[in-house]
């Protein structure tokens, strides 16, 4: 567990698609009226995403980004930042690059090495289909286990100029195996790392679920919430119910299990949560499943990490 | 935690396939496009004087062109999710695997896209065809024999 005294969020600034604009997501700075958003290619696309919000967010202080997205090779972040003229040092965990971009940001902070960086991710619907799944007109069959990947774009600044969010600690969590070798099913992925980050967590800081107003998870879906709180009921003898599933909240009246994507949690929580009143406490479980088409097709089974942010907000 | 016990929590929480109302979209499907390519088939040989070999391979044509034009106008993988195997399994189904295929490759580069990615999905049909095809070939050789 890692502790900070001066990390504050103080400004984001949020991108998101079409398809999400009409599922009722709000107070985004930006929608794409389609999903080229003026480019030739999707990764291109994304990649535009990416460096529109880092250039509304980034001023003179602005020192280092850290970031990623679902692109191989990090493809997106490669294109967005090469013009920037910003150091900048891209990360994968999956849907947990944004935990672990921002911790990685917090401690540079925290240890006066840096003033202010940028934490940037994005996802899109239609790179990342076609990235690990089927092509993107095949419209391959989905399982109602299954959670479709988001168009969207976060950037969160850092710094340690005092604000109203506060990074008060952080736990990075262990890659571990989840059993599963069905990649539909990311939310049982990751449901068994979000409940072992969690105790890892609760046992460190010696508090329990209620001592949060809400304890958010990444995007487990409908299904992998559901997974997660009965195995932390049967393990661990845990009732939890102050827990939302951004994934499970993202797309309402959605006949799969919700949305995946690194985008998912963080905007939600900086364009939702943190404005409501009742959300003081936030502890950010961000889950990763560390699945390629690689690993899947040679069978294994899926690795899945979580770490965990905790956030406080001044209201 | 217990990889059975967990693996248990999985099972019961994870929503059931409607396999019923699946497979019975599919048949209906499947049928349909059956129908139809006899209607055209009996047209061909009726109308155009083709003999019934020649109006199959028409029919076959037909469907392979109005598959890859309805997956380029971007509904086709609207009505494959919605009939599955129904619009999959028949020759409509290893044009659109083409044609989606070329769509998501066709910046990439001629060669190293779109020419390399052409066969992603239909390559397993085409090589797994073929080996059944000759298989089944020497089984009849041996029967008529």
């Amino acid at each position: 567990m890692f502790s900070f005294k001066d990390v504050y969020i103080t400004d984001y600034f949020t991108i998101a698609g079409p398809f999400e604009r009409k599922s009722g997501i709000k107070n985004c700075n930006l929608y794409l009226e389609d999903d080229y958003y003026g480019e030739k290619t999707m990764e291109q696309a994304e990649a535009k995403m990416q460096k529109t919000v880092i250039n509304n967010l980034r001023d003179d202080k602005t020192e280092l980004i850290v970031g990623g997205d679902l692109t191989n090779q990090l493809t997106a972040f490669a294109l967005s930042t090469r013009s920037i003229n910003i150091p900048s040092m891209g990360m994968y965990s999956a849907c947990a690059t944004s935990a672990s971009s921002l911790i990685t940001l917090s401690a540079f902070i925290q240890s006066k090495l840096i003033k202010e960086g940028i934490f940037i991710t994005s996802s899109h619907n239609l790179a990342a289909e076609k990235q690990f799944r089927f092509p993107v007109e095949y419209g391959a069959p989905k399982p109602l286990r299954s959670t479709s990947t988001a168009t969207a774009a976060v950037g969160i600044k850092l710094s340690k100029t005092p604000s109203k969010i506060k990074i008060v600690s952080a736990t990075l969590g262990k890659t571990i195996d989840s059993y599963i070798k069905d990649a539909h099913n990311m939310g049982a992925v990751m449901a068994i790392g979000a409940v072992d980050t969690l105790m890892k967590h609760l046992t460190t800081t010696k508090t329990t679920v209620k001592d949060y107003n809400l304890i958010l998870t990444g995007d487990l879906g409908k299904v992998g919430a559901e997974i997660f709180k009965e195995t932390l009921k049967q393990e661990h003898n845990i009732n939890i119910k102050n827990h939302l599933d951004a994934g499970a909240e993202f797309y309402p009246n959605f006949e799969y299990a919700g949305a995946s994507g690194t985008a998912v949690q963080s905007l939600l929580l900086v364009t939702k949560y943190i404005h409501q009143k009742k959300y003081k406490k936030i502890l950010f479980l961000a889950t990763g499943s560390l699945h390629s088409p690689v690993l899947v097709n040679q069978k294994n089974t899926i690795p899945t990490v979580t770490h965990v942010l905790y956030l406080e907000v001044e209201k | 935690m217990n990889k059975n016990k967990y693996l248990k929590i999985v099972k019961d929480l994870t929503p059931k396939e409607k396999r019923l109302e699946n497979s019975a979209l599919a048949f209906l499907m499947g049928g349909i496009l059956g129908f139809i390519a006899e209607a055209i088939k009996l047209i061909l040989v009726n109308n155009c004087h083709l003999t019934i070999r020649d109006a199959t391979t028409w029919v076959l044509m037909i469907y392979i062109l109005l598959a890859s034009i309805f997956t380029a106008l971007s509904f086709f993988d609207r009505l494959v999710m919605k009939y599955k195997c129904g619009l999959i399994i028949p020759i409509t189904g290893f044009a659109h695997s083409i044609t989606s295929s070329a769509l998501d490759y066709k910046r990439d580069g001629l060669i190293t896209g779109m020419g390399a990615s052409f066969f992603k999905l239909a390559g397993s049909i085409l090589l797994y065809g073929i080996i059944s095809a000759f298989f089944f070939a020497i089984i009849k050789v041996i029967i008529y024999v």
